[in-house]
């Protein structure tokens, strides 16, 4: 029953990793940027709901309705004004400016809301959870997470694969030059694929913030786990980031079962063990 | 009533120079084709028209604005739309989707999928599968059909017989007269001096990025084409 209690922790925390990644791997998936600021802005969502708890007494996860709308146009207005200059001009310019980014985003966080570990209390929700077989109960909030996250990547899912400005996302993906023949404006198609992925980091940030401790420096760590989770699912694949996510969870859970100084060693090896097996991750794309 | 003009038009890719002060005209609802050797510039000059090259301004006119240098999105939207050399259908959208692409500008006018689907029927059996799935004929049907979900002014088609077996081309080419009925002006890209003079009412000849000949296909000869084609 241990290992079972093991996997499914595992699961659940993964479902959190792979809402990190979903908004990295949808911002590569159609314009090949690498946004080294991810895990920082994940973070930057977490601050806002945590002064928006305090400024107006809300409840933790009610700052979402706040949180999204404001990281989803910060999204647009980031890609618009500063991320789009660096495209199409190689590898360089987007990654030496999302990690200037980054720094900024750090000190930032620090002037204003200074070094402390800050962590958004949930109360009761925190510490119930339900036994789905004697001696094996799983929190709810971890639940929630778990259904947040295939709640939000199939909604990604569906707009990119239902919708027509999911067939003008997967269009720029397949060949920019083209659809700029086809009357679409790029920039702005660019600025809306950003929104997005900040809409969803928006809620994983929430959602990490009541779940584990955060600073305005634990951002990079999140977009080692992100990015790990977008490699090991393959790239430009929504549902492989979710079981990348969850790949490297539970090779946390497991190693931290074996030693918990293992914990996250066991999350890289996992990564590097995937990356020489499947180097094109465990989905790849069809496509790219 | 003049619709597209260019005027001393040039282009460069870097340090190379493609076009040498090209001048052309193309009216409204007219037929034209661009002929021309390998490497004589047709491409370029398309893909200068439709805004993919750096141009100065007053080198294009656009119903008489001056175009040159707009981006390409800008330029679909005034209703000039490309079928692109290679087709560059959309690997992950199926053929409707491609063809639903092909309306992004939103102008209003006589096309729309049904009326794609009556000019190209096999389309409409095919418009859940991958465009990558389809035959050669096909893929060019769908890029035709893309262009014209834009309810273009002026279609620009480069080669679009390019690689297929000359009983689709002639399928391919059937096509063209029922856009031209609803006004649209079409110019084609021809390696083929028969195909080209056959479909289109006047031509330009291209060698060396200069217009060698140009006239109407009915009042030139063919041999006297196929002379400058060759920069004899």
């Amino acid at each position: 029953m241990d290992w079972i209690n093991v996997i499914i922790q595992g699961v659940l925390i993964g479902a959190l990793y792979a809402l990190f990644a979903a908004g990295l791997s949808l911002v590569f998936g159609v314009m090949r940027l690498v946004n080294l600021a991810h895990g920082d802005l994940i973070v930057l969502a977490a601050f806002l709901a945590f002064a928006l708890v305090k400024a107006f007494g809300l409840h933790p996860l009610a700052t979402v309705v706040f949180v999204v709308p404001i990281m989803a146009a910060f999204g647009y207005g980031l890609q618009r004004i500063l991320l789009n200059r660096t495209l199409g001009k190689g590898l360089l310019p987007p990654l030496l400016v999302s990690f200037g980014l980054s720094i900024i985003v750090q000190n930032l966080l620090m002037e204003v809301f200074s070094a402390n570990t800050q962590r958004l209390q949930l109360g009761a929700l925190e510490v119930s959870s339900l036994e789905i077989a004697p001696g094996l109960s799983v929190g709810w909030y971890p639940l929630l997470v778990l259904l947040a996250a295939v709640l939000f990547i199939g909604l990604i899912q569906m707009l990119l694969y239902r919708t027509r400005l999911g067939a003008a996302l997967r269009a720029t993906s397949d060949d920019l030059e083209t659809t700029r023949l086809m009357g679409l404006d790029s920039r702005h198609l660019f600025a809306v694929a950003t929104a997005l992925a900040l809409a969803i980091t928006a809620i994983a940030g929430v959602l990490m913030a009541a779940k584990t401790n955060f600073d305005p420096m634990s951002g990079p760590s999140r977009l080692v786990y992100a990015y790990e989770a977008v490699i090991v699912g393959g790239m430009g694949s929504l549902w492989g980031t979710l079981a990348g996510g969850m790949v490297i969870g539970l090779a946390q859970a497991i190693g931290g079962t074996i030693d918990p100084g293992w914990q996250i060693l066991a999350g890289h090896l996992a990564f590097l063990v995937v990356l020489m097996v499947a180097p094109r991750g465990l989905f790849p794309s069809s496509v790219s | 009533m003049t619709l597209l003009e260019t005027q001393g038009l040039t282009a460069h890719y870097g340090d190379f120079q493609a076009l040498f002060g090209i001048d052309l005209e193309v009216r409204a609802g007219e037929a034209v084709t661009l002929v021309g050797a390998n490497g004589a510039g047709k491409s370029t000059l398309l893909r200068a028209l439709c805004g993919q090259l750096p141009v100065a301004a007053d080198q294009i006119l656009f119903d008489g604005q001056p175009v040159g240098g707009l981006r390409a999105d800008r330029l679909v939207r005034l209703g000039l739309a490309m079928v692109p050399e290679g087709r560059r259908l959309f690997p992950s959208l199926t053929v409707e989707e491609n063809l639903q692409i092909g309306a992004s500008s939103n102008r209003p006018g006589p096309w729309s999928l049904e009326r794609i689907y009556g000019l190209f029927p096999i389309l409409k059996e095919r418009r859940k599968t991958p465009s990558t799935a389809l035959s050669g004929g096909q893929q060019q049907m769908v890029a035709i059909g893309r262009g014209l979900m834009s309810n273009p002014r002026l279609l620009l088609c480069d080669e679009i017989s390019l690689g297929l077996a000359p009983v689709v081309v002639k399928d391919v080419y059937a096509a063209l007269p029922a856009v031209m009925a609803e006004g649209t002006a079409v110019v084609v890209v021809e390696q083929d001096i028969g195909q080209a003079t056959r479909f289109a009412e006047r031509f330009y000849c291209l060698c060396e990025g200069r217009v060698v000949l140009s006239g109407r296909c009915d009042a030139v000869d063919r041999d006297a084409i196929r002379q400058a084609y060759f920069g004899l």
